[in-house]
């Protein structure tokens, strides 16, 4: 099918050209201004990347384009030509008929862009039908079966009439994409499709997209705040800070050179692309010319990697504050026979005062290790040694101690704060908990570990809905930190925050363990960071520990396929960098 | 899916144990002489109160009552009331008017109740959303007597469009009163959870997807916001369905209407412990059996639930 259709040859004329557009959203305090004259130009059969943090309006472009914005959401000026039609003119009718059939598109979140109540089959043959594809119910069909087939999914026949509970994840994203180029739309707007995804799922659907795009002749305008994989997928690229457009240019270029100052705090903030450069660096030996950038803020990913290995090296032998033994962990499957091992004979250890990074896919079984740590699931065999005691016996008082010892910090700092609770009252609800101190010394402490985390004291008041990302999972660090412990438990901590934001909180991680010697168990699907942070890693695929070394031995040198496989799923691996 | 039947039918045993054994204490419990309240104002014969008193087994400890009372249950005898008719009989009456009453109120108030509240939901804001709220919350504050009474007086006084109460047999016509009556406060209920349930269906990423596929608006309302939205209002209707079923008390007793609820609050009013517990324990089986319905049409609903199973 895909072969009816002639590569696009790169015409001068422009597909999607974008001329000072304006975005507002109606708020009780007036029109926010979200875009704020932001132009681009898009030619036929080529890829586009805009790259920004969240809330820079780069989604918020992408959907003025098909009309699309959320709630009060409006384009408020300026032009958005596609093929010489200005799209902001036209009738509802007629944007009807440009969505689906002329331009494609794929959200960002595969598990709620799904309708869950209605089959794959169903909502692909919905598309195909809308759009005049194929008629006829057999001869629709066959085309969504092309399609699924084509967007990666092999038993496409037999999964057509399964619901999307039923798929995961990256198979969900397959569906969208399928479903995004059935018509063989000339522009496909990607909308951080794969933000949401493994690391290793990120890169077989963006291969297979950039496949699909480059065979139908379909242009890409790919959406993300991760410039090392617009780097890499996109050959020109747009970077859009606070509503405007502050570089664009080809990829490399912007790279190597960037010019603005927004850009250039990107690119050192990257882990994608830092640790690509600590590998280079370490392995030359040779103190290369290095001329990263330097933040306002002083944030240098890179120096820190440094210091942190240089640290490493000098420090003593440290005693072990968690000693995992042959732990597994079995679950009983309802209506099954088979035992799902979760975590299977895994051992290690982690000194005082370092930081192990445990690393794996989703489903590899590195949170249910974390859960166990923590004492909220019991380990099926095996033993847990936290500075030398077994905790498996611990009950009450005990058990009260090991936590105000160990404490943890989740992935989504949006989930984890209770809203009706103020920052305050957050922070200090450990101390309540096990009777820390009276109002005033908890008030104290409740400054005291504001100023830790770099927040202002006026934050205690306020509620979590006022704050954004990082400020939340900055409170939650504080909350974790609150009753002094000397392990902290990370799980997935920085994975929801934009790249600057991570590189702060990176930062933050790493100064408070110098100053309070506090060991990490950091959990990461992400290899990027884990170079940042990590002392020693261990890598886990299907609950057991594949390998597990120090951070520098797994980048420069890794012994197994499947850390191989995770270190060359970072984004921007090809890219050579000037800087 | 057999078997998960069968597992809800059985858990069906042990409430109606424990259903009918509370009833009867309460009943038991109840102060006043049953017998005795028979007479009235008049002075009671000794022989006859004594003789009643073995005939309905009263003069019995209470656990001896319960079990001939259970006993006969299982032989499909419920016992007979003080006016000499079989339970069983009075239910085979009153049953088929209270499931018509209900039937036509739970048709009356789904069909307005889910249209009026996906307009209002679909054009949250407007003029036609904000009439909406205010009315339903009107209809919502208000006690279900002042409604009937009110609609008795306008409907069936004034404008002479329908009988002030509910004739022999209790024809359609005359349950249509009180069946608005009964609709209208559910009516409220239902537009409130279709409008805000249509309003967070609306805004959900699927349906961002759904409009980028190219639909319009006419596919994608029923399509992919409705049938999402109306799991919660399915709940609420079942639920509702099962109050209606076991007899609307108060506007029964309004407009006379000879079913269910009527006739129980008659017999806790003489104290008849056999009729009670018997509608009690028939009401309590239907409630089972329609929350049952209610969880199999939830799978067809929404397929996630479906798989669980």
């Amino acid at each position: 099918m895909s072969s009816t259709t002639p590569r696009q040859t790169v015409s001068g004329a422009p597909l999607l050209e974008i001329k000072n557009l304006q975005v507002g959203f109606q708020t009780q305090n007036g029109m926010v201004q979200a875009v704020r004259g932001a132009s681009l130009t898009l030619r036929a059969g080529e890829t586009l990347a805009i790259v920004g943090e969240s809330g820079s309006g780069k989604s918020t472009t992408a959907h003025a384009v098909i009309n699309l914005l959320p709630g009060s959401g409006q384009v408020s000026g300026g032009e958005i030509l596609f093929e010489g039609r200005d799209l902001t003119k036209l009738s509802q009718k007629e944007m009807e008929e440009v969505r689906g059939k002329l331009i494609g598109f794929v959200p960002q979140d595969p598990m709620s862009n799904l309708n869950p109540v209605w089959s794959i089959g169903f909502q692909v043959e919905e598309a195909i039908k809308a759009n005049g594809i194929a008629t006829g119910r057999s001869d629709i069909k066959k085309h969504a079966i092309a399609v699924l087939k084509e967007a990666g999914l092999g038993d496409a026949e037999k999964r057509l009439r399964q619901f999307p509970h039923q798929f995961s994840g990256g198979m969900r994203q397959r569906v969208l994409i399928g479903m995004g180029l059935s018509s063989r739309p000339k522009l496909l707007i990607a909308d951080e499709p794969t933000s949401a995804l493994d690391v290793t799922v990120q890169r077989t659907i963006l291969d297979n997209l950039e496949k699909l795009t480059r065979e139908i002749g379909t242009a890409l305008l790919f959406i993300t705040h991760d410039l090392g994989l617009a780097a890499e997928r996109a050959e020109n690229l747009v970077v859009m800070y606070k509503g405007q457009v502050v570089e664009s240019g080809p990829s490399k270029e912007i790279l190597q050179n960037p010019l603005h100052p927004y850009t250039q705090r990107l690119v050192a903030a990257a882990p994608s692309l830092a640790s690509r450069r600590i590998q280079s660096s370490s392995k030359s030996l040779v103190d290369l010319d290095y001329s990263a950038p330097k933040t306002a803020e002083g944030l240098d990913l890179i120096k820190a990697a440094e210091d942190r290995a240089e640290l490493q090296a000098a420090a003593p032998k440290r005693e072990s504050a968690i000693v995992l033994q042959n732990l597994t962990k079995v679950y009983k499957i309802r209506g099954s026979k088979d035992d799902f091992k979760a975590v299977d004979n895994v051992s290690f250890e982690i000194e005082r005062g370092t930081t192990m990074a445990l690393v794996g896919e989703s489903g590899s079984g590195k949170s249910t290790v974390a859960k166990i740590l923590l004492r909220l699931e019991d380990a099926t065999a095996g033993k847990i040694l936290i500075n030398g005691t077994d905790t498996a016996p611990l009950k009450g008082k005990a058990l009260l101690e090991l936590r105000r010892r160990m404490q943890p910090v989740f992935q989504d700092p949006y989930g984890s704060l209770d809203p009706l609770r103020n920052i305050g009252n957050t922070i200090s609800e450990p101390l309540t908990t096990h009777n820390i101190g009276d109002k005033a010394s908890r008030r104290a402490r409740v400054l005291e570990l504001l100023d830790q985390v770099s927040l202002p004291s006026t934050l205690a008041t306020r509620y979590p809905n006022e704050l954004s990302g990082g400020q939340r999972q900055r409170v939650a660090i504080a909350r974790a930190l609150a009753l002094k412990p000397d392990i902290v438990i990370l799980d997935e901590a920085v994975s929801a925050l934009d790249v600057l934001v991570q590189a702060q909180i990176l930062q933050l991680l790493t100064d408070l363990q110098t100053e309070l010697e506090l060991t990490y168990l950091f959990i990461t699907h992400d290899l990027a960071v884990v170079r940042v942070i990590a002392d020693n890693v261990s890598v886990m695929q299907r609950g057991k520990i594949v390998e597990k070394a120090t951070t520098d031995e797994v980048f420069d040198n890794p012994q197994m396929e499947y850390t191989k496989e995770l270190l060359n799923a970072i984004p921007g691996a090809g890219i050579a960098l000037g800087v | 899916m057999a078997g998960y039947i069968l597992r809800r039918l059985l858990q069906a045993i042990p409430v109606f144990i424990g259903t009918t054994f509370l009833i009867y204490f309460m009943v038991f419990a109840l102060p006043g002489d049953p017998i005795i309240a028979l007479f009235g104002d008049k002075t009671p014969n000794p022989a006859i109160v004594a003789q009643l008193r073995q005939q309905y087994h009263l003069d019995q400890p209470f656990i001896v009552q319960y079990l001939i009372y259970m006993g006969g249950i299982f032989q499909g005898n419920f016992g007979v009331s003080f006016s000499g008719q079989p339970v069983i009989e009075i239910l085979a009456r009153t049953f088929p008017v209270t499931l018509r009453l209900a039937v036509i109120a739970l048709l009356m108030e789904t069909i307005a109740g889910i249209l009026v509240g996906m307009v209002a939901g679909l054009r949250k804001g407007k003029l036609f959303d904000g009439t909406t709220l205010a009315i339903s919350l009107i209809l919502i504050s208000l006690p279900v007597f002042v409604i009937a009474f009110v609609a008795q007086f306008v409907f069936g006084v004034q404008l002479g469009w329908a009988r002030t109460t509910v004739g022999d047999g209790a024809p359609i016509q005359d349950l249509i009163l009180p069946a608005i009556v009964l609709a209208s406060i559910s009516f409220a209920q239902i537009v409130r959870l279709t409008r805000s349930s249509v309003i967070e269906t609306s805004s959900l990423d699927f349906v961002r997807t759904a409009y980028s596929k190219g639909l319009g608006r006419r596919r994608i309302i029923p399509v992919h916001i409705l049938r999402n939205s109306l799991i919660p209002v399915v709940t609420y209707l079942a639920t509702d369905f099962g109050v209606l079923l076991v007899g609307a008390t108060v506007t029964e007793g309004i407009f006379n209407v000879p079913g269910v609820g009527n006739t129980l609050y008659q017999a806790i009013i003489r104290g008849e412990g056999p009729t009670v517990v018997s509608f009690v324990t028939v009401m309590v089986l239907i409630y089972l059996l329609v929350n049952l319905a209610v969880d199999l049409l939830y799978g067809l609903l929404d397929p996630r639930i479906r798989y669980v199973k």
